[in-house]
């Protein structure tokens, strides 16, 4: 699978002082793959998915995205800034707190990466941005800023202003854990189409209904370590480890996706 | 009862003018060299390397802890006997002021960086962008927005602050008008109009400054 894989990680280690919070973590996601991380809070998965583009830096381990690889650990020297802003052009994160920027309007949000990062004309850049805005529902919102919208518009624009740069992969960092709970249904939605899309996808989440719909792989990670990992439906359904089924009998597994109240 | 007699100060009007002159022209140079002084430390501060912020907080400590009278006499009668370098009483008192106020200043721009929220600089990373790319779209621009209030006290704080550099006989405001109270033998009068200068430039800005920290507020 590592021949065709657009995500392995190999090896990965992560300490925080003497918290070991990732311990020798493999992973490898297809090319269009979906792949959802769950897990109780502190064991790991959010570090992990900050890890594939380097908003961490592993201690030791290899991660690699499309045909980039850095290695980590005794010997290896760090990858310097150029570099790395370079290789985080390839991945789009969409966090749990949004990070919009709020001296912007949603469009120009979503045009800063383009027009900073890319040197994209504005024109284009506006055009582009303007596209991803209406994919996730929100074209009439393009000169409101931040403060002025709701948590689940929020979301969307974040998750525009990911694509904007056009990635190859997409990693969500717990995007619904924020939300009312009403609103949780327009951004999983997005989600899905992009899903649909073929875009390969890396998911921190608690929506396990979600991750049993959309995701095609599921990992469950507790304590730094991998525990069990399989298609999604089988591992939700069908949990070998105790430690699995420990942890999934808090959620409902099934059922409808939460209703959408704007659909994109 | 003293009998008050401000009419005697108007023969002289140039000299005041002129300390007037010499007290604003010196508080522009010495806010504009401080903000410069003031940048350079806050991102001493900031910096990834350890020596460099040492040096910073060195640099910010020093002139932040020690009194800026003692500052302005240091600059003019010791430097030049330890380094050999002359300088005038003009250039000394520029330098001792912009560096105690840039010190002042390097606290404020730093308190202002480091009081966005990292996930703003996140946010940029993940896009791709470098750190010193981040820094001037993201966190810079809503920094700066919270720095003006502290920023513009500051600056009044160091405009009342070029009084001291008459004891190194630059001809400000205070200076000249040493030279009338001396001549009229009316020192009352001559110290009254001095504070009323002072007060009558900075009550503007110190309104001006409280509205602009209302509007900044309405947009937070």
């Amino acid at each position: 699978m590592s021949d065709t894989s657009k995500i392995e990680i190999r090896g990965l280690r992560k300490s925080f002082g003497s918290n070991e919070v990732l311990k020798n973590i493999n992973l490898d996601v297809a090319k269009g793959g979906v792949v959802a991380l769950i897990g109780p809070s502190g064991s790991g998965k959010s570090t992990l998915l900050r890890c594939i583009n380097l908003l961490v830096t592993p201690d030791g381990g290899s991660v690699r995205v499309g045909d980039t690889r850095f290695t980590f650990g005794e010997g290896t020297k760090l990858p310097d800034v150029k570099t790395l802003a370079k290789f985080r052009t390839t991945t789009g994160m969409v966090f749990q707190h949004f990070n919009l920027f709020p001296h912007m309007t949603t469009l120009q949000n979503v045009m800063e990466g383009p027009v900073t990062v890319r040197r994209m004309a504005r024109a284009d850049a506006e055009k582009l941005a303007r596209a991803q805005l209406a994919k996730v529902g929100l074209a009439e919102k393009a000169d409101q800023y931040p403060a002025t919208l709701s948590g689940g518009q929020k979301q969307r624009v974040a998750i525009a202003r990911a694509l904007a740069m056009e990635p190859d992969v997409m990693l969500f960092d717990e995007v619904t854990s924020a939300l009312d709970p009403e609103l949780v249904g327009e951004v999983l939605n997005v989600m899905q189409q992009l899903a649909s899309e073929g875009m390969t996808m890396v998911i921190v989440t608690h929506e396990i209904a979600f991750a049993r719909e959309v995701a095609d792989r599921l990992i469950f990670m507790r304590d730094g370590v991998v525990v069990e990992e399989g298609p999604a439906r089988q591992v939700i359904d069908n949990p070998q480890e105790a430690a699995t089924r420990a942890f999934l009998s808090h959620f409902h597994r099934t059922g409808a996706l939460p209703p959408a109240n704007a659909a994109p | 009862m003293y009998q008050w007699d401000f009419g005697i100060l108007w023969s002289y009007r140039w000299l005041f003018l002129n300390g007037l002159g010499v007290t604003v022209g010196f508080t522009v140079v010495i806010v504009v060299l401080g903000l410069v002084f003031g940048l350079f430390g806050a991102f001493g501060t900031l910096s990834r390397f350890r020596a460099v912020r040492l040096v910073a907080l060195t640099f910010i400590e020093a002139f932040r802890c020690t009194p800026i009278l003692v500052q302005l006499i240091w600059f003019y009668y010791a430097l030049p006997i330890l380094a050999g370098v002359e300088m005038t009483p003009i250039t000394a008192s520029a330098l001792a002021l912009s560096l105690y106020g840039g010190s002042f200043y390097s606290e404020i721009i730093r308190g202002g960086i480091i009081s966005i929220d990292r996930g703003q600089s996140e946010a940029g990373a993940a896009l791709g962008m470098t750190p010193s790319q981040s820094m001037r779209r993201i966190v810079l621009p809503q920094a700066i927005k919270r720095m003006i209030p502290a920023l513009m006290n500051q600056s009044i704080i160091q405009f009342k602050n070029t009084s001291l550099v008459s004891v190194l006989a630059v001809p400000d405001l205070v200076y000249q008008s040493q030279v009338a109270a001396h001549d009229s033998y009316r020192p009352l009068e001559t110290y009254t109009a001095v504070a009323v200068a002072y007060a009558a430039i900075l009550i503007p800005l110190t309104i001006m400054v409280r509205r602009g920290e209302k509007r900044l507020a309405v947009g937070e």
